[in-house]
């Protein structure tokens, strides 16, 4: 099944010193780059042109949320004589929260490390383990609603609890339609191997589920922590 | 079962409406019969509709845009008709009708006639201008344009099945909410627009990451013609600023459907921050139009004037100074909300300093026709007209930049005649330019040139005739939106608009004549040298219409207008570059994912409006199934020998070897 036992990490530090194109690591002004699409050795690789464009639609995406938070901050104080911040926040539950999607961030990572080994079995494991910590995630955030709305807590009590249920509610979503990925992913991987396309979305998985980790410790300080306090 | 859906959907009890729906399943009918009658669908599924070639995405994108801008000028006509019959009478509008009909005319001819068309060239021009073989997700590129298309069907439907929203093109909230607007009309506008939003954020994300990353050898960025570059700003702005009109809408509809309180008037909503939401996407969006026709203008004057760009490095900072600056300006259209005098005098400064930037494209693209050799060709005229157009439409743009001014004429007709100034004379007269100018590149052959002049002039006073009396009328206290006026006084005013939309019809038949005329006598407008305007950017290098891999070898950039350089050197040396040898080119296979995005789209979008919600879902699952299907295919690109390749290039070279003995001659002849 492979050719590179564990450990992964040691693979990829030799991977990324043979990186023909030195990304992250060339100096300025040393000349055109093959296949990097600085315009004077012509188009990108397949492999830098798909990143390139996940990463803007990365951006594209941190502008959505950012409306969400521009909601959130406007309409903070918008009760409508309904429950505040304050009200809402249980910390320990948001702390497993955080805990368990900052965990599978590492393993996520972990994951790429075995892809770089291409070693098929580590990275369905820990990929395995990134959808489990996403599930745990997922279902202590659906907990949360649900208990809020048996409390009477929903966002049809006023302008405030819209925009705590969008926000949260916009990432929660993400990181569902993530996991449906990820599950088509390891499917994928499974039946595919590690061929050019499926690393290049294996690539794209990482980054996206990384960046909802980004939004997420965004939502945990400016939702959760600044509302434990209030 | 079927949700909000029923038989009293259909408008029976309104003539108009009824009738231009079924004229129009009649027409689609009749075309799909045709289709059908003389077996063309092969041809169609396997050359267009699951095409992944940018030129035939963008002319589909163009094509969708011209039947829209037809769609919204017919909008057009009966709002100036039904203004000049209602002063002290009713119309023969409803109020409720014509309110459909004015927010019918902008979301159209903004989102379903710009929008393509623009787009339509970004997709045709710049592969061909940065010297590639496509853009940097072909088969992403086709599902943008489906999604498009998915979009302007919903708004269509809403013509048979429903209503429109009666809100204007952008729903504001109260008004939109469901207190207010119970029926399904902004749920149409809010679909449709959602769905060809998405669309146009993958090719802002694709053209991005084309222009960035995918050119030619030699083509550095200070190398890129200019529409390139505005392609990229335009890009870059969609990318910032439509993920925040997907946000916007999808509170609106959370508040439509499930009674959040986002936007409403009481429970803390707050219908201010709409406002600001949506035209922090609505002012950059007119800058998304605009740059690119920035970008064809600048291509027709520097070719027609037979110069490189005037002031070419100052062109591409004020493309990206206003790229920058569009996003700061949003707030100058609700001075009158009452943000306090500093916020409105910062909003009012940046709107100002915009124009700034334009000023200095305007003075490079009169430096270009300076000492030139100028030829009146029909793109030239639409160009010459836009400058007038423009610089009118921007001073008055001045002028409502500052907000003390701004509260005189606000919502007055004042602002309708202004931004027309500025989109009719500048993204649509571009438009019309670059048809002209690119459609023998398409289609192999030149358009009429009388037809083309003729319809310019028509199309010029008939423009200023229609709105140069909606400023004065603007200035007299007329608001905007008024299904009828009790002020006789008005009468002359309106009545002189409706003339002038009386020549704008006549310029739109010349158009079509001008196509017509062309096709019949396309053999004696052929263009047999691929290079029709001696023009001076890649495009013009490839044969007309150029071959599906668009060049054999990518060209070698050796500087600032690559083309020039390569055809000065042939002229010099009298003969072409060397042969080179040729190689199997790779390029990637149709796909029919696009096609089914748009049944998909439009299912799963007719659903959510008539909250069907059991279709929807159907329609989401089936989006993912598709998703799957699409993601496990194992064939994405296919070889063309270099026995093809060898015999298409030799085929261009021999044009290209008649052209160079056709100069020669010319010049050989003793002045």
């Amino acid at each position: 099944m492979t050719d590179h036992p564990l450990p992964a990490a040691v693979e990829t530090v030799r991977r990324v010193r043979e990186d023909p194109h030195r990304l992250g690591h060339r100096g300025h002004g040393h000349g055109p780059v093959e296949g990097a699409g600085h315009g004077m050795t012509g188009p990108a690789r397949k492999r830098i042109i798909v990143g390139y464009g996940f990463w803007i639609f990365l951006l594209s995406d941190i502008v959505l949320f950012s409306c969400f938070f521009a909601a959130f901050a406007v309409q903070r104080g918008a009760t409508a004589g309904g429950p505040g911040i304050s009200q809402l926040v249980e910390m320990p539950r948001v702390g497993w929260e955080t805990a368990a999607l900052l965990l599978s961030s590492y393993t996520c990572g972990l994951s790429f490390a075995a892809t770089n080994a291409r070693n098929l079995l580590w990275t369905q494991i820990f990929l395995l383990i990134t959808g489990l910590l996403g599930l745990v995630f997922v279902g202590l955030e659906l907990f949360e609603f649900i208990d809020l709305a048996s409390r009477g807590i929903t966002p049809q009590v006023s302008g405030f609890l819209s925009a705590f249920f969008g926000l949260v509610g916009l990432h929660g979503l993400h990181v569902t339609l993530a996991g449906l990925w990820l599950l088509t992913m390891m499917a994928q991987l499974q039946v595919k191997g590690f061929r050019p396309e499926v690393v290049h979305r294996l690539i794209c998985f990482n980054l996206f589920w990384h960046a909802l980790d980004i939004v997420w410790i965004g939502i945990f300080t400016i939702v959760y922590l600044m509302g434990a306090v209030a | 079962m079927f949700g909000k859906l029923s038989w009293s959907a259909i408008p029976f009890d309104q003539p108009i409406p009824l009738i231009t729906s079924i004229i129009l399943v009649l027409v689609i009918a009749g075309t799909l019969g045709l289709v059908t009658w003389k077996r063309w669908w092969p041809y169609l599924w396997n050359e267009w509709i699951t095409s992944v070639d940018h030129k035939k995405i963008g002319i589909m994108y163009v094509l969708l845009g011209v039947v829209m801008l037809i769609r919204g000028f017919a909008d057009a006509i009966m709002m100036r008709t039904q203004q000049a019959v209602a002063i002290n009478a009713p119309g023969y509008l409803e109020p409720e009708h014509y309110d459909q009909i004015f927010s019918a005319h902008g979301t159209i001819m903004i989102f379903f006639a710009a929008m393509p068309l623009v787009i339509g060239f970004m997709n045709f021009v710049t592969p061909l201008q940065l010297g590639v073989r496509d853009v940097a997700f072909p088969t992403m590129n086709l599902v943008s344009f489906w999604l498009t298309a998915s979009g302007a069907l919903l708004v269509n439907v809403s013509l048979f099945v429903g209503e429109f929203a009666r809100t204007g093109w952008l729903p504001y909230p109260p008004l939109s909410e469901t207190a207010y607007s119970p029926g399904v009309g902004v749920d149409y506008y809010l679909w449709a627009v959602q769905i060809s939003g998405i669309g146009t954020l993958m090719t802002g994300i694709n053209f991005v990451t084309t222009v960035l990353k995918m050119r030619c050898p030699g083509m550095s960025y200070l190398r890129m013609p200019m529409f390139c570059w505005t392609t990229l700003a335009s890009s870059l702005i969609i990318v910032a600023v439509f993920p925040i009109l997907t946000a916007t809408l999808a509170m609106l509809s959370l508040d439509r459907f499930f009674g959040w309180h986002f936007f409403t008037a009481g429970a803390g909503g707050n219908p201010m921050m709409f406002m600001n939401l949506i035209w922090a996407w609505g002012h950059p969006e007119v800058y998304i139009l605009v740059l690119p026709a920035f970008g064809i203008f600048s291509e027709v004057f520097s070719t027609f004037s037979g110069k490189p760009l005037f002031g070419y490095r100052s062109m591409v900072a004020a493309t990206l100074f206003i790229c920058i600056v569009s996003m700061m300006t949003w707030l100058h259209h609700f001075f009158t909300m009452g943000s306090g005098p500093a916020v409105n005098t910062a909003f009012g400064i940046s709107t100002s300093v915009i124009a700034v930037g334009t000023g200095v494209k305007i003075y490079n693209w009169i430096f270009t026709m300076y000492g030139g050799r100028v030829r009146m060709s029909v793109p030239m005229l639409w160009s010459l007209g836009f400058i007038f157009t423009f610089v009118i439409g921007g001073m008055t743009g001045v002028l409502l930049a500052v907000p003390p001014a701004d509260f005189l004429v606000h919502n007055s007709m004042f602002l309708v005649a202004h931004f027309h100034n500025v989109i009719v004379g500048g993204v649509v007269f571009a438009l019309f330019a670059g048809l002209d100018y690119w459609f023998p590149k398409a289609f192999g052959f030149r358009l009429h040139e009388g037809w083309g002049k003729a319809s310019f002039w028509f199309a010029f006073f008939g423009f200023w005739i229609t709105f140069a009396p909606l400023y004065i009328l603007g200035l007299e206290g007329m608001t905007r939106r008024l299904q009828h006026v009790n002020i006789a006084e008005w009468r002359p005013l309106l009545l002189i608009s409706l003339a002038g939309v009386g020549i704008l019809i006549v310029g739109a038949l010349c158009q079509v004549i001008m196509l017509v005329v062309s096709i019949v006598q396309r053999d004696r407008l052929r263009d047999d040298s691929g290079d029709p305007w001696d023009g001076r950017s890649l495009e013009w290098a490839t044969a007309s219409p150029p071959p599906f891999f668009n060049f054999a070898i990518l060209p070698n950039v050796e500087g600032e207008e690559a083309y020039w350089g390569i055809k000065v050197k042939a002229i010099e040396s009298q003969r072409l570059s060397e042969e080179p040898d040729y190689r199997d080119i790779e390029m990637p296979v149709n796909s029919p994912v696009g096609f089914y995005t748009a049944v998909f789209a439009s299912v799963t979008g007719f659903a959510l409006i008539w909250q069907i919600w059991w279709l929807a879902g159907l329609g989401l699952a089936a989006a993912f199934a598709g998703f799957v299907v699409f993601a496990w295919r194992d064939v994405h690109e296919f070889h063309v020998p270099a026995d093809e390749v060898a015999k298409v290039e030799r085929a261009r070279r021999a044009q290209r070897e008649a052209l160079l003995e056709r100069i020669a001659a010319e010049e050989s002849v003793p002045a």
